[in-house]
């Protein structure tokens, strides 16, 4: 796959004025906004879908028998279709939708770490993964007798392959769980052999794709994953819908995670019956103008295209390297070969609340703190950080503006 | 009062909140205004290091603050201290407006001045800065403090 080639339909400018919230100013300055990782900005296609949702076509989903109801439900399904095209998933019905990557690790600790690994199993994760690819694993452990294994990674913030591949070697991990690419130092990981290596010892295999999927195209079906999590809000879609994929061999063995409506075939007060996969793991009533949002979300994503994408954010991190690291008493974190457009950083001479807070006051909008990957900080010898991520509509000007600031920042605590 | 807990120098509470917008005001570059904050910051009495745990942590993720309080003459006393140099100001200056002052006072004294100096956007609401965390806990520490003659109502948490 060759990502790097521009597009030459790729215009940044004429992407920008697809994001409304992107013409205003903040404290009298144009608005900076390098915090997509945290949160992506939303295009006029999402927001109109759902306002025209709300205002034309809009019921409760998979229940009512009335024509209103009827035409919500396929707006609703459609978004399915869409993830599971996106994702290259064999069948729709494997898209589970939740409320975002966290209740889909949760989801997969519960449904399959409590019911089908057994005590004295271990799951294998790396050290650099969010706290929701962690924190899961350990109530995993504490309440199942399941072993946590952390893969360690370089210097450089890759993940140390022979490391990962011998603690799989005496076969008691029954799940590999692991970032597509880190949320801190932007790293991607080789999923293709990461599954190769983990099937080969019996484990099966899940990807933290809530990055990942936002930069580059998926292929669950080429990586040859059995669980793959991500979030709507991160790829310009809205909040409160997430994804999981998993092989419907998988889904169909695993009991239900929460119990309620629409996630039964039948009740009585003797026993409850399941409905089919994807139903049955989603109880209640479904983010409906959520799943509409995120259709939009990924249908705008797919017209501007993967490789275009890729190709825009692979010169706007090449740049942003090149411009911060020329900057006295800054360290950027983690210097993988295959990276994505996130930059965290820290100066010698302040703290990242600091920077952060300077920053804002020249409108430049970064996360600061430990990125919820407290681990993977204390790896680095570090607390907090700053962080700057890109999205579709970052520019290179922006990265200059942040440059500038940072000089700036840096030589008011000399 | 020894240090490190911070004898007030203004006469009210009241009084430093308006002597810091005052001290503030003399500035209008921002840069300038966080120049001051950060060097009333380094002007704290030092903070203990075996102090600097989880026992005196406020909550609050993006930096850390830790502060103790202790009791003389019907008075609150405090201290306290952040590992980043705009929050340790901003201790500074809630240390100024509460330490020393009798309990009622410090739960009549409401923290939003910190908000209406434009310091801190949302002080109720933002969890990552360790400065609302801390003026609740004062505020916290002050109801329950065995001198209080607080009225009843002001007694609900909130």
């Amino acid at each position: 796959m060759n990502d790097m080639t521009p597009s030459p339909g790729f215009d940044v400018d004429r992407i920008r004025a697809d994001f409304p919230i992107l013409r205003q100013t903040v404290r009298g300055k144009p608005l900076v906004f390098l915090d997509s990782a945290a949160s992506a900005q939303k295009p006029v296609a999402v927001i109109e879908a759902m306002k025209t949702a709300m205002e034309t076509q809009y019921a409760n989903v998979h229940r009512g028998l009335h024509w209103m109801s009827e035409r919500t439900t396929e707006a609703y399904e459609a978004a399915r279709d869409a993830v599971a095209a996106l994702m290259n998933a064999p069948d729709r019905h494997e898209i589970v939708f939740v409320r975002n990557s966290t209740e889909a690790l949760n989801l997969v600790a519960h449904s399959y770490g409590r019911h089908l690994l057994r005590p004295g199993q271990a799951v294998l994760i790396s050290a650099m993964e969010h706290h929701s690819n962690i924190v899961p694993w350990l109530m995993l452990r504490d309440s199942h007798g399941i072993e946590l294994r952390v893969a360690p990674i370089s210097d450089a913030g890759e993940l140390d392959m022979a490391a990962f591949e011998a603690l799989l070697e005496d076969g008691k991990v029954g799940l590999v769980s692991i970032t597509h690419m880190s949320n801190v130092l932007g790293t991607y990981t080789p999923a293709e052999r990461i599954a190769r290596i983990a099937h080969a010892h019996g484990a099966k295999v899940m990807f933290d794709g809530s990055q990942a999927i936002v930069h580059r195209a998926v292929d669950v079906q080429a990586i040859d994953a059995d669980f793959y999590a991500w979030t709507g809000h991160k790829l310009y879609g809205p909040t409160g819908i997430g994804v999981l994929w998993a092989r419907r061999e998988l889904l169909e063995r695993m009991p239900p995670f929460l119990g309620g409506g629409e996630m039964i075939s039948s009740v009585s007060y003797e026993r409850a019956t399941w409905a089919a996969v994807p139903h049955k793991f989603e109880a209640g009533t479904p983010a409906i103008l959520e799943g509409i949002g995120l259709k939009a979300a990924i249908d705008y994503v797919r017209a501007i295209g993967y490789p275009a994408i890729a190709a825009h954010e692979a010169a706007l991190t090449e740049h942003a390297l090149a411009s911060l690291s020329a900057i006295e008493g800054l360290r950027i974190l983690g210097a993988a070969q295959d990276r994505g457009g996130v930059v965290s950083f820290a100066l010698d001479r302040a703290h990242a609340h600091d920077v952060a807070t300077l920053l804002d006051r020249f409108g430049i909008a970064v996360r600061a703190g430990h990125h919820c990957a407290e681990p993977l900080m204390h790896r680095f010898g570090l607390e907090s950080t700053a962080r700057a991520s890109f999205g579709v509509y970052t520019t290179q000007a922006e990265i200059d503006t942040l440059a500038t600031a940072l000089v700036r920042v840096r030589e008011f605590f000399a | 009062m020894q240090p490190p807990f911070l004898a007030p120098e203004d006469e009210t509470a009241a009084a430093a909140i308006a002597a810091i917008g005052e001290e503030l005001a003399v500035f209008d570059d921002w840069m300038d205004r966080y120049q001051y904050i950060i060097d009333l910051g380094r002007k704290l009495p030092p903070f203990p290091e075996p102090w600097m745990d989880e026992a005196h942590r406020v909550q609050g993720c993006q930096s850390k603050v830790w502060m103790e309080a202790c009791q003389a003459d019907g008075r609150l006393f405090l201290a306290g201290a952040s590992d980043a140099a705009i929050v340790s100001g901003l201790v500074a200056l809630l240390l100024r407006v509460y330490s020393g002052r009798a309990p009622e006072e410090i739960v009549a004294t409401d923290p939003a001045f910190l908000r209406d100096l434009g310091l801190i956007e949302a002080l109720s609401t933002n969890r990552g800065n360790g400065i609302a965390a801390m003026a609740r806990r004062i505020r916290d520490l002050a109801m329950h403090a065995p001198t209080a003659q607080v009225p009843t109502e002001q007694m609900t948490p909130t």
